[in-house]
This record gives C-alpha cells, structure tokens and sequence, in this order.
C-alpha cells in the first residue's frame, strides 16, 4: 500500500489539537514537533503508520518527517513501557555517584538502558542534565522530578508506578 | 525597604517563602514596569533605559541586553511580524537556575517579556521550554492564563493599542536547542541544527523575521529596572557588572542550592558561606564556574568576584553562574570523559570536527580511565582540544564549549593524566586493573 492510499491513521482529537497549532503558525510544517508530540502523547510512541499520516495532513514528506521526529531524544519511534525512567548521567549528577545509581536503577528494574521490562511496565533511558543539580543524583519518573536519589528507596519509588 | 529591591529576582519568593501568586506578586510592585513601559514610555526609551543599565544576558554569552534589542528596534525591512523568543531550554549540564524562576516566580518571566516585545515591537512571543519541564510547564500555563484575564496578554494589553500573543512550545529534547539559532529552527518544526551567521536573528531569525531571542533569568531582570531605574540596577552589583545574579553550586558541599547575589560575589564567598563549604572528608579541588562548556577555575581563583570579565580574564566564562564543583575524590580524567561523553552525544551532527572530534576525545579519554592510555595520548588530546576548539572551525560554539572543561584539565590536572598513563590504571579507583595489554 503506498503511502498517499493510507486512510488517516489519526483520531479526531489529535487532527484538532493539531489543526489548532497549525493555526497559530505560519504554514502546516512548522506544526511537525508539535504533531508529534501530540499523536505521542495520546498514543505514547509514534510509529510509521501514525507518522505517514502526520506527513499527510502537514503536507510534506514523511522522510523529511521522520528526518525530524529522529532527531529529538523525547519523540519515541518505538513503543514504551506504560512508564519512562530516566536517569541522569550529567556532570552534577556524576559527581554525586550516577554511575552507580545508573547500575542500581539496572538490577532494580531487571533491563538495561534502552530496554522495556517484560510486563510492558517500565522503560528506561538515559537523560541529559534535568535541571536539578542541587538535588543530585536525579532520576525522573514520567513527570515526576524525584532526587536525591537513594539507591535503597528505588523500589519503593518503582512501587508507585503500576 | 522590601527584599524585592535588593533581590528583584526572586525576593518575592524568599518574602513569600513559596511560589508567588500573582496577588503577591503585584502587591509587591509586579507589572508596574511593564504598565510603565507600556503607558508612558516610547519603545527607543525602553530600549535605551535597558541599555543605561548595563544588564548582560544571563544565558551564558553576556551579551548587551539593550544593544541587543536595538538591533531589532523600528520598523523591518519588509512587511510582517517581529518575533519575541524566550530562551528556557535550559540543560547546560549543572544548570538549574531558569526553572527555579519559572516554577516559583513565573510572573517576573512574562511581565519581563511583555517589557521586551513592547520595546522591539514584536506582536508575537515564544517561551521555547525544554521538554522535560513539566512543573515549570504546569506554572507558566497557570501565570500567563491570569496574565490575559487581567488585560497583561493579547490585544490592548494595558488598555493601550499594543498586542501580545504568548505562547510555549515544548521542545522534544537536545541540548543543541539551546543554540539560539537551532533553537529558532526547532521552533520552525525542523531538525534543530545551528544556523550559519550571519545573517544574525535580529536581522531574520524565526521563520526569517527580524527576532530577538533571550534567557530566562535575562527577562527575569528587566521588570525592576523600569521600575527602579537604571543608576539603582547598576549599584546592586559589586563589580563593573551590574545587577544581581543568581548563583548556584552542585557538588560535594553542605547546602546545594542557589542564591540571588550581588554581581561580582567571589567564588570562596559562595562556595564557604552560602554552600556552607565542602562535606567532612572533603577537599575542593576545582570548579566549572558556569556549567559544563566552561574551563575549570582553581584554588589560585577562589578569591575572584564571579563576573563576566573577572572570570574571562582568568581564562573561563561566568556561563551560567551556577558551579559544579569536582572534589578530591573525583577523578579529573573520568570526569572529563564524562563531560565529553555529553558533548559527543548532544552534537547535531552538521559540522565535521564536532561530529567525528569529540567522540574519538571520548574513547581516548575512555582508554586513559580504562588504564589503556599510550605514551602521546596527552599530545593527541591537546591537538584535538585546539582544532576542535579552534575558532570558526563549526557553525555555533558547541565544539569549542566541548573543548574547554577538558583543555584547562589537561593543564590544571596534568599530573593525573600522566599517572594513568604511567600506572595503566586509574589511580583513583581501589582495584587495581590489570595493566596487561593484549595488542
């Protein structure tokens, strides 16, 4: 099936909430991060079907789409867990033991960084600097800002996110 | 007298004692300025009240903020919209000051803002936020939804003929967005790849309009200078500088944190009497005075006032003013490979020595930990810190910003470099590696 016969993959809640960001710009492909973002956060990654038709309702190409929804570390092109741990590996965070913390997180949650747990419950990554050095080491959970971070209360932080 | 009028920064928050509403914060003066701004003042008195000052931005560059906007002041060469952008896309490693400013005080940002699109005469603002913001996020939404319910935001704001449209764009993540000219093209949707300069963005920036882009904290300045004037902005700080400036230190101290000061505080009073000194046990070897894209400062700069040319003269940056401090159980070599680590992965990928320079610096410096480092290697490493480094050598100054954490290493803590050649291990760690080598 060739990509301009695909039926919208898009619900009518995400085409409105990216017809309105269009709406504030100056032409339909300015609109592309935040697509994106959006369709992500009703559908929690953005795989090819839901970017081929980004690409059609921005009206460019989805290689140059998917050209950019590589390139920000936040827009997820593979699904995750119903929860994304991320810790820190910056400079603040290193100083007050992130490597170690890094491996602890590990073998709290069974997988590697880049990996999803069996249960489809916890993917874990790696993170730049949040922006919370005097609360060294972080790690964040979803939203959730946590730091510092004691290696003994991973589990009952992990606990919390079913 | 109040502590707003010697810490316009965020004295409401101290006063407060928790995130300033928006009753607190006009109780305490807050939108007067841009009222003033707006109902009295012509755009070019803005700008050269700005200018009178003396505010620098507090981004890192240290740019003139007033001269800034002049570039952008009167009409555009052809017809269409000026853009505001608020740079707030903060992720200089060991940096936390903006989203402190945001989350506890986020009318200061948007009366400092409307202060700004009046004296550019743009119709039109962005706060570029970094993703991973959501607090600060959740506190902006909330502050600029009061702000157009009182008449500060969208059209006649102050009752006046003058109309403000901001908005926030949540930013899907890179270090490389902090990059003004990236930042306007992740702004446009795109890949946000630096921009060749000039053209300049106050020339054509967004979406090719003439655009003004600043920081957080630069913004956050504003409002008290048209409040209290330019002559009582200048005697805040203890320097040349003017104002105040918030510093912050992470690392091995008692209190971690941040503080609104003086301009031109020294380090030692910072680091010994806000942070309260290093922890028992240890001992402070050396310091990023302004997040990690500046050069290490040392024992021999603690007596030095934190300001943009005190700083410079000593052969770093101020960057951002908040501290990362390396003790003496950290090894300087493993926290360079760290540094460069980040700088590896946050390159766009456009221009050839930043692409490919900085992560083979990585796997040296990754050798040297590992107790595999050759005679020569230090050689290699300073080649590389200066060619990489080297002006003009990559459209922005991500490359060069990689550079200088690791130069000034090289020559501050040479001595540890060599020793991990010499021993084949890293002196630092108590297990010894085995310093046999298979090739």
């Amino acid at each position: 099936m060739s990509e301009s016969e695909l039926v919208s993959a898009l619900s009518v809640e995400e085409i409105a909430e990216i017809e309105e960001e269009i709406s504030h710009l100056p032409d339909r492909e300015s609109a592309a991060i935040d697509a994106l973002m959006i369709v992500q956060r009703h559908r929690g990654w953005v795989s090819d079907e839901s970017l081929y038709s980004l690409a059609q309702l921005l009206e460019m190409s989805s290689a140059e789409l998917d050209s950019i929804a590589t390139f920000y570390n936040l827009i997820y092109r593979q699904p995750v867990g119903r929860h994304v741990v991320m810790v820190c590996d910056s400079v603040s965070c290193y100083v007050m033991g992130a490597d170690q913390l890094a491996t602890q997180v590990q073998d709290t949650l069974g997988i590697k960084f880049g990996e999803t747990t069996e249960d489809g419950r916890f993917t874990l990554l790696p993170i730049v600097c949040l922006g919370a050095c005097d609360r060294a080491p972080t790690i964040m959970v979803d939203k959730d800002l946590i730091g510092p971070v004691d290696a003994s209360s991973l589990q009952h932080v992990f606990a919390g996110y079913e | 007298m109040s502590l707003v009028d010697t810490k316009p920064l965020i004295g409401h928050v101290e006063e407060v004692g928790d995130r300033v509403a928006l009753a607190d914060y006009e109780s305490g003066g807050g939108y007067g300025g841009a009222r003033r701004a707006l109902t009295q003042m012509s755009p070019e008195e803005v700008i050269d009240l700005v200018k009178d000052s003396g505010l620098k931005g507090r981004g890192g560059a240290g740019f003139p903020t007033g001269m800034k906007w002049n570039f952008a002041k009167g009409e555009p060469l052809t017809p269409g919209p000026k853009y505001l952008v608020c740079n707030a896309d903060e992720m200089e490693p060991g940096t936390f000051k903006d989203r402190y400013l945001m989350e506890y005080n986020p009318h200061i940002l948007i009366e400092g803002m409307i202060i700004g699109a009046f004296a550019i005469q743009a119709e039109i603002a962005y706060i570029f936020l970094r993703g991973e913001y959501h607090e600060p996020y959740d506190q902006l939404m909330k502050a600029i939804g009061e702000a157009k319910d009182n008449g500060y935001l969208g059209t006649s704001v102050f009752g006046t003929d003058f109309d403000l449209d901001l908005r926030v764009h949540l930013s899907g993540g890179r270090y490389i967005c902090g990059e003004e000219t990236a930042l306007l093209n992740a702004l446009e949707g795109k890949r946000a790849q630096p921009r060749s300069k000039p053209p300049f963005p106050p020339a054509s920036g967004a979406w090719g309009r003439p655009t003004i882009v600043n920081n957080v904290e630069t913004f956050c300045n504003v409002p008290a200078i048209l409040r209290n004037g330019a002559q009582w902005y200048q005697a805040l700080g203890l320097t040349e500088d003017a104002g105040t400036k918030l510093y912050g230190v992470s690392g091995r101290v008692n209190k971690p944190g941040l503080w609104e000061l003086p301009m031109g505080t020294t380090i030692r009073e910072i680091v010994d009497v806000h942070a309260e000194g290093m922890r028992d046990g240890y001992k402070l070897r050396g310091l990023l005075p302004g997040g990690a894209s500046t050069d290490f400062l040392v024992e021999e700069h603690f007596d030095l006032a934190m300001d943009y040319a005190t700083i410079q003269s000593a052969g770093s940056r101020m960057g951002t003013g908040t501290m990362i401090l390396m003790d003496d159980s950290i090894c300087p070599v493993d926290m360079c490979r760290n540094l460069e680590h980040f700088f590896a992965q946050e390159s766009c990928g456009f221009c050839t020595p930043c692409r490919e320079g900085i992560p083979w610096v990585e796997s040296l410096l990754t050798d040297i930990e590992n107790g595999k480092g050759q005679p020569g290697d230090l050689e290699i490493l300073d080649q590389h810190a200066a060619y990489i480094g080297g002006p003009s050598n990559t459209f922005c100054l991500h490359a060069p910003g990689a550079m200088e954490p690791l130069q000034s290493a090289l020559k501050y803590f040479r001595e540890d470099f060599e020793q991990h050649i010499k021993l084949s291990r890293c002196p630092y760690k108590s297990r010894t590696k085995s310093p046999a080598k298979i090739d």
